[in-house]
């Protein structure tokens, strides 16, 4: 646990300053507060915010978190060469990584709301819903960049797949589950797509904005079979837990990895 | 003269055996380092010296053998390796850290244990290098970061991967000169390198390995009697013509 903070402390720094970092949180906070001075009111802002929390965070969560820990193999050979055990190193470079992103992208976007923002009904909900799954994205997607890293000595490869699995969950995956229900268009089809809307964390950080925004059957297919499957709250509950198992499995296995390996 | 913190130890490698896929690294490795002496670790490349050096750091684990570290098995844990201190070759620290704050980390990772040995660390940062961020130093100025760290806990064993790579010939005389004051004040030193000048000035003995076997370990001027050579280039270049000892 020493360990752990030990590492983590001078980890938040150098991250933090990094300027990808800063240029990270720079454009979410100015893309937030041009949506309001164009846009208005808070709902609306979050509504439009919700694409960009969807595809750019985990983008910019596993290029980077990938990147990251390659740049930091010297070094994290230099650590395990000291006195410390294998798996609080891991722990303090893991929370390293990721803390300061969920930071970054905690400011980004909730300073603009905390200026512009007039208290209005229907508008807490919402946000938090978005923070909370740009948070469980960043959580997830470092979480598969550290996995990547650990596991591919080659950099290339790691981060190729990488940008792979991004661009799968992103943009591919839906495609091919529109192209599976037309293919079975005669089948029923709700509970296979359920399970593999449960599979992509993306997705779910969509249909967890979709339930609370109460707009769910509008928002196609799996917002809708999941509204009718699970109802609002229970489908939260699934969707929450989902993602943070999505975080929690890829960290097990880079941990697992990472005690093991030759560096 | 330098104290030295831990006892200095002897190193003892045991039919130490490591296979990267088909690669075979290490192949039954078996090596005394004498306690209170420079060994100097040579080869050609992929002889196996980092995988030998990351098996002692607990980097790589071997496949087979043991390492005994004055005397006890290193095993899985982590405790042993706070008598040593190492100097990585090509070191890269984080980018957006000063010296100062590296070394902060590392002697908060170290629990703070006082008094270190700031000789080194106080020749690097003669030019205000230490609060400058690591990114913009110097290749040379990074070495000398990383000698100084390796030199800051006062370990009973140095394992030094390329020392003096990098620097200057005056900076690379200072870090020579520490290097004999640690070895004098009683450390074990094992150095890795592929400058024989700086090995026939720093080393007592020497371990030559080639494709992951000892093909000579014991004294330097023993290598010189075996192959007749007084020169430790040729010495070695006789020992990798004549095949297995």
């Amino acid at each position: 646990m020493r360990t752990t903070t030990r590492v983590l402390k001078y980890e938040l720094h150098n991250v933090a300053r990094s300027r990808a970092v800063l240029v990270y949180t720079l454009f979410l906070f100015l893309l937030t507060d041009v949506l309001f001075r164009f846009g208005g009111e808070g709902a609306r802002v979050v509504l439009s915010l919700l694409n960009v929390v969807l595809l750019f965070v985990p983008l910019v969560s596993v290029v980077f978190g990938t990147m990251y820990v390659y740049s930091a193999r010297e070094f994290t050979e230099l650590l395990l060469a000291q006195p410390v055990g294998r798996r609080s190193l891991f722990a303090g470079l893991y929370l390293g990584l990721a803390l300061p992103l969920a930071g970054a992208f905690l400011a980004g976007v909730g300073v603009p709301f905390l200026i512009h923002a007039r208290p209005e009904a229907g508008l807490w909900g919402p946000l938090a819903m978005l923070l909370t799954a740009g948070l469980l994205l960043t959580f997830v997607f470092t979480a598969v960049a550290m996995l990547l890293a650990i596991l591919f000595d080659d950099r290339a490869k790691g981060l190729g797949s990488a940008i792979l699995i991004w661009l799968g969950c992103a943009v591919l995956y839906d495609g091919l589950i529109l192209l599976l229900i037309t293919m079975f268009r005669d089948y029923p089809l709700e509970r296979p797509v359920l399970a593999l809307t449960l599979l992509n964390p993306i997705d779910l950080g969509r249909v967890l904005m979709l339930l609370q925004l109460d707009t769910a059957a509008l928002m196609g297919y799996t917002g809708a079979v999941f509204e009718k499957f699970f109802g609002t709250s229970v489908g939260r509950i699934t969707v929450l837990a989902a993602l943070v198992i999505q975080a929690i499995v890829p960290l097990l296995l880079a941990g697992r990895v990472f005690r093991r390996k030759d560096f | 003269m330098t104290a030295v913190a831990s006892a200095a130890p002897a190193v003892e490698f045991r039919a130490l055996r490591k296979r990267f896929g088909r690669l075979t690294a290490l192949d039954g490795v078996d090596i005394r380092v004498a306690a209170g002496r420079v060994t100097a670790l040579v080869g050609p490349n992929g002889a196996g010296k980092s995988t030998l050096i990351k098996c002692l750091l607990g980097l790589v684990r071997p496949d087979e053998g043991s390492i005994l570290l004055g005397g006890t098995p290193i095993g899985t844990e982590w405790a042993y390796r706070s008598a040593l201190g190492y100097m990585p070759q090509a070191p890269r620290f984080p980018d957006n850290l000063t010296g100062r704050e590296v070394v902060e980390m590392l002697r908060d990772l170290r629990g703070g244990i006082a008094p270190a040995d700031v000789e080194l660390l106080d020749w690097f940062g003669e030019s205000g290098a230490l609060e400058r961020p690591v990114r913009v130093l110097s290749g040379g100025t990074r070495q000398k970061l990383n000698a100084a760290i390796a030199f800051l806990f006062r370990p009973g064993l140095l394992i030094l991967d390329e020392p003096t790579a990098g620097l200057d010939p005056v900076a690379s005389g200072i870090l020579k000169d520490k290097i004999r004051r640690v070895r004098d004040a009683g450390a074990t030193v094992l150095l890795s390198s592929h400058l024989m000048a700086e090995l026939e000035e720093l080393a007592e003995d020497l371990v030559f390995l080639v494709e992951g076997k000892v093909r000579y370990a014991g004294p330097l001027s023993g290598l010189k009697e075996r192959t007749g050579e007084s020169g430790l280039e040729r010495a070695m270049a006789v020992l990798l013509r004549r095949g297995g000892a």
